[in-house]
């Protein structure tokens, strides 16, 4: 019992320390030459452009429902007034950031985790090697860059769709006026909230890109290793987005 | 001849799994060496022990008087070799020329070329090897087996290496693409007048393109020398491989 509980504690703390060997020198290269620019654009058009139509429709379905939810809640207590600011609060602060960044998360560090796992089992990562390329300067850096700098625009875009759903709910089915839902939300706007939220959606980024590439570069060898190394890399870097996003959040608005 | 790779008592284990046992080898400059061994004796263990991609436990590794541990010298010491890999390995998210050029750009001896040059080259070496210029601007996974240990080995022999190395150059090809891909090997090399070791478990292979064969039993060479005096060597393992393989062979 013991034994297996301390052999179940080594283990983790050896995963831990090897993804904090493996962040740190992808972070390194980062900002170390060479720099791929060809790779470095190649994945912000298939992080960026390729995302977009799915952060999009998440965003308008998020603004939409949260404009619903409100207005039930508030003629509770007759402060259906508020909806506009509320909506606008929490699109850009959390949803639009945590939702897009989830959705990314879905696509982006399966596909990153899928395609560096089989460079791996079919000797593409010696290969690199043997040209005395760095693996983590061609792999890695490229993916955590583009996915740090492309995770705010696509945030910016959800923000903009997510609050266009919740106007559209609120001036079309629940009979707000459309002047007044506009000059609320002008005057509740506030730069700090997306502000905030694009911070969030750069850290998400890299969340992203960091345990896609670990879980590609690790993966056990084979089909079944690359299979299960796209799932560890969609589990971990969503829980990764929702710790960042709660340490953000508290860091941002905390007390 | 002076001798390019030494390979000094190296031991490599993993988990208490002991792969090579104080193995020794020396190939010397322009030689075509073979290494023979049965399936999981080693052999790929032993090819990443020389690559630095494995680091041995003890034994020491030297090619053309530089050591693979050599960290200072390690870009120079891995652009000594080209690999062609058991299973290609040519980078999927680029076209084949793409690829070669790709090899050329990281080669130190290539660096004064601009890109006009370096496509030259690359265009010159996927032609040489027998592909048609339609296959340029095609993708790996878009071409058959053989014409993807074709194009490999134009990016291997795109680099200049001093030695071409060969990881079962034939597996995954029937016997007809396989012949031609082996003539296409031994011819290469002797156009190059390179240094070549082939790592198989084929005989057949190993006779067609041997200067000298290595057979590898237990971790260390059994027996070393000619392919065609296998047959009667003295060696029980040696001849026993001789032997099987030849019963496959005469099966088919
Ligand atoms: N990374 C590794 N970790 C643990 N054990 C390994 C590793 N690589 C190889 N081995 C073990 O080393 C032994 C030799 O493997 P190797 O791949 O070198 O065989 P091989 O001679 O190339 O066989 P084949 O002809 O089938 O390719 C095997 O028993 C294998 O399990
Ligand atoms: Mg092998």
């Amino acid at each position: 019992m013991i034994a297996t509980l301390g052999r179940y504690t080594l283990a983790s703390l050896r995963e831990i320390g090897r993804i904090s060997v493996f962040i740190t020198k992808g972070v390194r290269c980062c900002f170390t030459p060479p720099f791929y620019f060809r790779e470095i654009l190649r994945h912000i058009i298939s992080i960026g452009f390729y995302s977009l139509p799915i952060v999009g429709l998440t965003a308008i379905f998020a603004g939409m429902a949260l404009a619903l939810q409100m207005h039930v809640g508030f003629t509770r207590f007759n402060a259906e007034g508020a909806i506009a600011s509320v909506v606008l609060i929490g699109i850009t602060r959390e949803l639009g950031p945590v939702f897009a960044g989830l959705m990314v998360a879905g696509r982006m560090s399966s596909s990153m985790a899928a395609e560096i796992g089989s460079m791996r089992v079919s000797e593409q990562i010696d290969a690199l090697m043997t040209m005395s390329v760095d693996p983590y300067k061609f792999l890695v850096a490229p993916r955590i860059i583009s996915s740090v700098l492309t995770m705010p625009f696509l945030v910016l875009i959800a923000d903009i769709i997510g609050v266009m759903g919740g106007f559209l709910v609120a001036t079309t089915l629940l009979d707000y006026s459309t002047g007044s839902y506009i000059t609320q939300t002008a005057n509740n706007f506030e730069l700090w909230d997306v502000l905030s939220g694009l911070f969030k959606a750069a850290a998400f980024g890299f969340s992203i890109a960091g345990f896609g590439c670990y879980h590609g570069f690790f993966s056990d060898l084979g089909a079944r290793g690359v299979g299960r190394a796209t799932t560890s890399a969609v589990v971990s870097s969503c829980i990764g987005i929702l710790a960042l996003n709660y340490l953000l959040t508290a860091l941002f608005f905390g007390a | 001849m002076r001798n390019i790779i030494s390979i000094n008592n190296i031991h490599k284990s993993f988990a208490g799994l002991h792969v090579l046992n104080g193995l020794s080898l020396e190939i010397s400059e322009k030689e075509t060496h073979v290494i023979l061994g049965q399936s999981g004796c080693g052999k790929s263990v032993l090819l990443k022990c020389l690559l630095g991609i494995f680091e041995v436990d003890s034994g020491e590794i030297t090619v053309a008087g530089i050591s693979v541990n050599d960290k200072q010298r390690s870009k120079e010491y891995m652009q000594k070799f080209s690999i062609l890999f058991q299973g290609n390995a040519l980078f999927d998210s680029m076209t084949v020329i793409e690829n070669v050029e790709f090899g050329i750009k990281q080669s130190l001896k290539h660096k004064h070329l601009n890109s006009k040059e370096i496509r030259k080259i690359a265009e010159e070496k996927i032609i040489s090897v027998g592909l048609e210029s339609r296959v340029f601007d095609i993708y790996p996974a878009e071409m058959s087996g053989g014409m993807q240990k074709r194009a490999a080995l134009a990016r291997a022999i795109a680099v200049e290496p001093e030695v071409l190395l060969f990881d079962e150059p034939t597996s995954g090809l029937d016997p007809i693409t396989g012949g031609l891909i082996c003539n296409l090997l031994r011819d290469t090399v002797k156009k190059l007048g390179i240094t070549s070791l082939t790592i198989t478990h084929d005989l057949k292979v190993a006779e067609f393109l041997s200067d000298r064969v290595s057979v590898i039993n237990k971790g260390t060479v059994a027996w070393i020398g000619q392919a065609k005096n296998m047959k009667n060597c003295g060696n029980e393992f040696v001849e026993e491989f001789y032997r099987a393989s030849n019963v496959i062979s005469a099966r088919h």
